[in-house]
């Protein structure tokens, strides 16, 4: 038997509270593309974190080709041929993409060099790149491009790629699929951190599958079918969340043309955006990060005031109102950025009710402030929503991920909308929590309120929505019925690839 | 009133010598803001270096040991504010308020037996033929050696933060600390070292003023230099030549308005004390549209967590 | 290797116990440094924390308190709101003198008029005076996204020559044969804050600094805008999302401070100090931030801090007289203070963790 490239074995690290791994065992074979697959939590970062010397294992040991491997930083990773494509990537933004890449070198050579070469292996490997564009200026397709580059620029053995489709168009995603599958045809080994079922059944040679920090089994993708691996993933029978059909009523909410432009310097400015729903509809909006989704939450929310009559409620004009005018007239919103945005970290889960509930649940008077209602309003959305925490009185950054989402969530739905609107509901949390959100928006849905769910998770979108818009730099599609959309019409709402014509339905 | 008396050559000389102690202390500061850390500390740091450089000038009879001292003296302050902030995750502004309420009091106590003495003179170089040019060799050619060292700092950290490898990396880790650090570079060092180069240099530009511009030690006698140094760092957009052009700006205000008073304009002097403070201020709203070239991670703390 | 760990969330006991540790930990090093000046430690420390307190002439020094223990409180408390808030006025100083210049210049102006109506007025022209220099800032702040930070600190520098001006000009007393400085309101009845109760010390000033301590309490524990001040120092994003306006925000919380630092400069001229002149300001706009963050940003934190601070300047004053001790070692001192509640404050947020370190 050949010796694999990288071996682990029992790999252990716990951290207060939890055990993120636990005596983790698997192998990646020479020129294997190998999936480690897991519910958000399972201990994927982990795990790769100290393959890439960012963590360093309590136990257990690695071997690369054999020899011992303890990486005790990541430039000893990358000296030992270990490369990683980070899923939030580790770039910056005010930086030109040949610093960057530079910056990710051992021994970067001359600037022009660099550049020559950058030119050189985006060309092999079908990845265009200007290496003298500002990044915070790219896409997030782009910026995808300039992490992999650093990675080839440096021959590794290994490559690490952490849920790297979870920003790319479905178009995208294919032409990612090509460079890597010439890249196993070359002889590297990909590590392929993933939960989506489909992509790793078309791309992977070999799956591990993580569960609470175990390793629960290991398959061959292509000969399982997608169903048999999300129960091992999450290690019970899922429940799909139950909607009826329903009639719409009339147009509740309504925004026509309009322009927004950049908040910030490397933000995305909205370009005559229209978009209409009607009661007991749910909207789903998708695209992919970074392609105006907060700026669109911001304007619905009354973060970012409009001209009056370009967002209309009921047909009156509430351009001008601000967040809580906007919720005394039953628009509520859950942004994507849980702490910081959403809710305030550092206080307690009582305060953070208060954050959105003040107008609507009557927890003020004047000015002054009823804080027993406040704890009573608290405890029901923890109740109602099996938010798992000790009491209200806990800090907001104490909650897990999905907890505090539940929290957040539910803080709106228990507010009774008329309008509700979503950022991202379901992201980073796990799969039961991530059910019991969407049937939350589902039961809003057909009490009568009006649902916005921006979401860069198709899957999720296809599952909850009546019709499917898309946002692309700013622009957004016109809505179509989501029933019978195919993942191509999506992408190319997505605006396909990059470079490829942009399709406006 | 005689304005006459004012010599334009003396003018533009003893203006490059007003500029320097802002210039140094702007330059370090700008370093310290590019790693990604607000340092609001300058001014005690300064005044530190002033009176540590005094007295060991005094004691040793050596200007240049003086210079020397006061570098080590606002580089050892900053590691107070090094070890709250980096260590200690305590807020930057209220660190670099504490470090110049400290440094204030610090070098009172340190100075009380200083008050009154003469420093020894820092010599000016003197090149054959050059400085004695007329026009020409007081403005260019007659200085002190720590004047000119400004200006040769100002082109190596021009030229470190453009085109070096450790220029990148502190770009960086002032950029997105989160990103750098998980691309394997050590934030918390790179932002100490910077922090003591930002302190050495204040600390330079303290010593400058008690040892060359005024000289003697008076409790206080930084007078806001060091909150003008941060102003400027804003000023300049983060690039050390307008650093230097700035620091000449505020050099040349600060000098005509010495100027002016000693001409007896019919202007009260508080009003001609005060105005490089308003002429700050003013520059400061001209300068704040534009906050694009600011690093993005500046004053906020960094703890590498999972 | 030591390293540090998160709390899930801020320790409460920790939160509490910072102030006294930093204390503790100030009179070690402070002790240290006394002997190094060749001072006796513990009789230097001694004569700052108890002489004034239980010494022998504590009736004249526990007035005193109050007196050095107002102003500070008075203009931490209105610091505190801005600080809580990310809104960093620390040019207080300058608000307390231009406070001064207003009161005084009001009262003034009806000199040598004897009418109940001229302290009211002369509270009200403190107060607009610091809110004034105060709304420069802030409205810089929230026109053009000037730095609040130093604007303020440059508009010290303005004040003081300001004032010096004054002192030499406007207000300088007619019959002061040519000495600068005004007028002695002490000696000008409508406008004299005396004490209320003699030998206590006790001057509306103290009373403006209980009452502002009971408003920020309220403020910030009952109300709305308190809460929104709380929330924006925490998480500004989510401080707009909840509805909060930033610029509205910014000039409430430094008018705010700008008033009540005008007021505790108008309390002071009309009362212990007496008179305008060219060192009328001692600092306590600088002071005053020390007692804001040992106070942790807390109304009833701060009562106890600006104590705490008097304490250390009447003490500071007597070990000057008892034992030479410079009045910088007592600057000094409160500085380290200030350091050392910084570094203990790691407490509240972190756990000290000892093993291997986690992250390479």
């Amino acid at each position: 038997m050949t010796v694999p490239l990288l071996s682990l074995q029992g790999l252990t690290k716990a951290y207060p509270g939890v055990v993120a791994n636990d005596s983790v065992s698997f192998d990646i074979g020479e020129g294997e593309v190998h999936a480690l697959l897991g519910e958000n939590g399972a201990g994927k970062s982990t795990l790769v974190k100290m393959i890439y010397g960012l963590v360093k294992p309590d136990s257990g040991q690695m071997l690369l080709r054999g020899a011992p491997f303890a990486p005790a930083e990541p430039r000893a990773a990358r000296a030992d041929g270990i490369a990683m494509v980070f899923q939030h990537f580790s770039l910056f933004d005010a930086l030109n993409v040949a610093e960057n890449i530079a910056l990710g070198m051992e021994n970067p050579p001359e600037m022009r060099d660099l550049a020559a070469r950058i030119r050189e292996v985006s060309e092999t490997y079908g990845l265009p790149l200007d290496p003298f564009r500002t990044v915070g200026d790219l896409s997030a397709g782009e910026r995808q491009r300039v992490e992999i580059i650093r990675c080839l620029l440096q021959d590794p053995k290994l490559l690490i790629m952490d849920e790297p489709t979870s920003v790319l168009t479905p178009q995208e995603v294919e032409i990612l699929f090509k460079t890597l599958q010439k890249l196993r045809a070359e002889g590297t080994s990909i590590l392929y951190i993933s939960h989506k079922l489909e992509e790793i059944r078309t791309l992977c040679d070999h799956a591990t599958i993580l569960r609470l920090g175990k390793n629960v089994g290991e398959c061959t993708p292509s000969e399982t079918s997608a169903r048999d691996m999300a129960e091992m993933m999450v290690g019970s029978s899922l429940q799909t969340p139950q909607r009826k059909t329903r009639e719409f009523g009339e147009v509740a909410m309504a925004i026509t043309g309009l322009s927004v432009p950049a908040p910030s310097a490397f933000g995305t400015s909205l370009k005559n955006v229209h978009l209409t729903v009607r009661k007991g509809e749910i909207l789903g909006i998708g695209g992919v990060a970074g392609n105006g989704q907060d700026e669109l939450l911001g304007v619905l929310s009354g973060e970012v005031l409009t001209a009056a009559d370009a967002v209309k409620l009921h047909g009156q004009p509430i351009g001008r109102h601000g967040p809580t005018a906007r919720r005394a007239l039953g628009v509520l919103a859950a942004p994507e950025e849980r702490l910081g945005h959403a809710a305030a970290p550092d206080m307690s889960l009582t305060e953070n009710a208060m954050l959105t509930g003040s107008v609507r649940e009557g927890l003020e008077k004047n000015g002054f402030l009823d804080w027993g209602k406040t704890k009573d309003f608290a405890e029901r959305i923890i109740k109602a929503f099996d938010v798992r925490t000790p009491g209200p009185g806990n800090a907001a950054r104490s909650l897990s991920g999905g907890n505090l989402q539940k929290f957040v969530i539910g803080r709106e739905v228990l507010q009774n909308p008329d309008v509700l609107v979503v950022n991202q509901p379901t992201w980073g949390v796990d799969a039961a929590a991530a059910a019991a959100i969407r049937q939350s928006l589902l039961d809003l849905a057909a009490k009568g309120a009006a649902v916005i769910c921006i979401s860069q998770d198709l899957d999720e979108l296809m599952e909850i929505s009546d019709s499917f818009a898309a946002l692309n730099e700013g622009r957004l599609s016109a809505p179509r019925e989501a029933a019978g959309l195919t993942v191509e019409e999506i992408g190319l709402m997505m605006g396909g690839a990059h470079g490829m014509e942009v399709a406006h339905v | 009133m005689d304005l006459s008396a004012i010599n334009p050559v003396l003018l533009i000389a003893s203006l490059m010598v007003a500029a320097t102690p802002l210039l140094l202390a702007a330059i370090g500061e700008l370093v310290v803001e590019k790693s990604g850390v607000l340092n609001l500390g300058v001014e005690g740091m300064m005044i530190v270096g002033a009176i540590a450089g005094f007295a060991t000038a005094v004691e040793s009879g050596s200007p240049l040991l003086g210079f020397f001292a006061a570098a080590f003296a606002g580089a050892a302050l900053s590691v107070l504010f090094a070890i709250l902030t980096q260590f200690a995750q305590a807020n930057q502004v209220a660190s670099g308020l504490s470090l110049t309420l400290f440094g204030l009091g610090l070098s009172a106590l340190m100075g009380q037996s200083y008050v009154g003495v003469k420093p020894p003179r820092m010599g000016d170089i003197h090149i054959p033929v050059l400085s004695d040019l007329p026009v020409v060799g007081p403005i260019l050619f007659g200085h002190d050696i720590i004047l000119y060292f400004g200006i040769a700092l100002t082109a190596a950290v021009w030229w470190v933060l453009k085109y070096s490898r450790m220029g990148l990396v502190l770009r960086a880790v002032g950029e997105n600390h989160e990103a750098a650090h998980a691309l394997g570079y050590k934030v918390i060092r790179i932002r100490i070292l910077a922090i003591l180069f930002g302190g050495a240099c204040a600390g330079l530009g303290g010593a400058y003023i008690s040892l060359i511009r005024v000289p003697q030690w008076t409790e206080g006698m930084t007078a806001g230099i060091g909150w003008i140094a941060l102003a400027l760092v804003v000023f300049a957009s983060w690039k050390p030549w307008r650093a230097l052009l700035g620091a000449y700006l505020f050099g040349g205000v600060t000098v005509v308005q010495l100027n002016l008073q000693a001409a007896g304009v019919a202007i009260p002097v508080e009003y001609l004390a005060m105005s490089p403070y308003l002429i700050t201020i003013i520059v400061l709203v001209i300068l704040s549209a534009d906050k694009s070239s600011a690093p993005a991670s500046l004053g906020r703390n960094f703890h590498a967590s999972r | 290797m030591i390293r540090l760990e998160k709390r899930p969330q801020p320790s409460r006991a920790w939160s509490l116990a910072t102030p006294l540790v930093a204390v503790l930990a100030t009179m070690v090093f402070g002790g240290l440094l006394f002997a190094a000046l060749g001072k006796p430690p513990v009789e230097a420390i001694r004569t700052i924390f108890w002489e004034p307190l239980f010494g022998e002439f504590s009736f004249y020094y526990r007035p005193q308190l109050l007196v050095k223990g107002a102003p500070l409180v008075l203009i931490a408390i209105g610091l505190s709101l801005g600080f809580r808030a990310g809104i960093w006025n620390i040019g207080a100083e300058g608000q307390y003198i231009m406070g001064a210049i207003c009161g005084a210049g009001a009262g003034l102006a009806f000199y040598p008029l004897e009418a109940f109506y001229i302290f009211p007025i002369m509270v009200i022209a403190g107060a607009l005076g610091g809110w004034a220099w105060a709304m420069i800032p802030a409205i810089l702040k929230t026109r053009f996204g000037t730095n609040e930070i130093l604007v303020s600190l440059m508009l010290v520098y303005v004040a003081e020559q300001f004032l010096a001006s004054v002192s030499l000009g406007l207000l300088k007393n007619p019959e002061g044969f040519g000495f600068p400085g005004s007028r002695n309101l002490q000696a000008y009845d409508s406008a004299h804050n005396a004490e209320l109760i003699a030998g206590t010390g006790m001057h509306w000033g103290v009373v403006a600094a209980l009452i502002a301590v009971i408003f920020a309490y309220v403020l910030l524990n009952r109300h709305m805008t308190g809460y929104h001040i709380r929330l924006t120092g925490e998480a500004p994003r989510a401080a707009k999302f909840a509805g909060v306006n930033p610029a509205r925000l910014v000039l409430f919380c430094l008018g705010m401070s700008g008033a009540l630092a005008g007021l505790a400069g108008m309390f002071e001229v009309s009362g212990p100090s007496g008179q305008i002149s060219i060192d009328f300001n001692v600092g306590y706009g600088f002071t005053a931030i020390i007692v804001a963050f040992l106070g942790r940003l807390h109304p009833v934190g701060i009562l106890l801090a600006g104590g705490l601070m008097a304490l250390t300047y009447i003490g500071g004053d007597i070990a000057q007289s008892n034992l030479q001790l410079p009045a910088a070692a007592i600057q000094v001192f409160q500085g380290m203070l200030l350091f050392f509640l910084l570094a203990f404050d790691l407490l509240t947020n972190f756990r000290i963790a000892i093993g291997k370190p986690e992250v390479a």
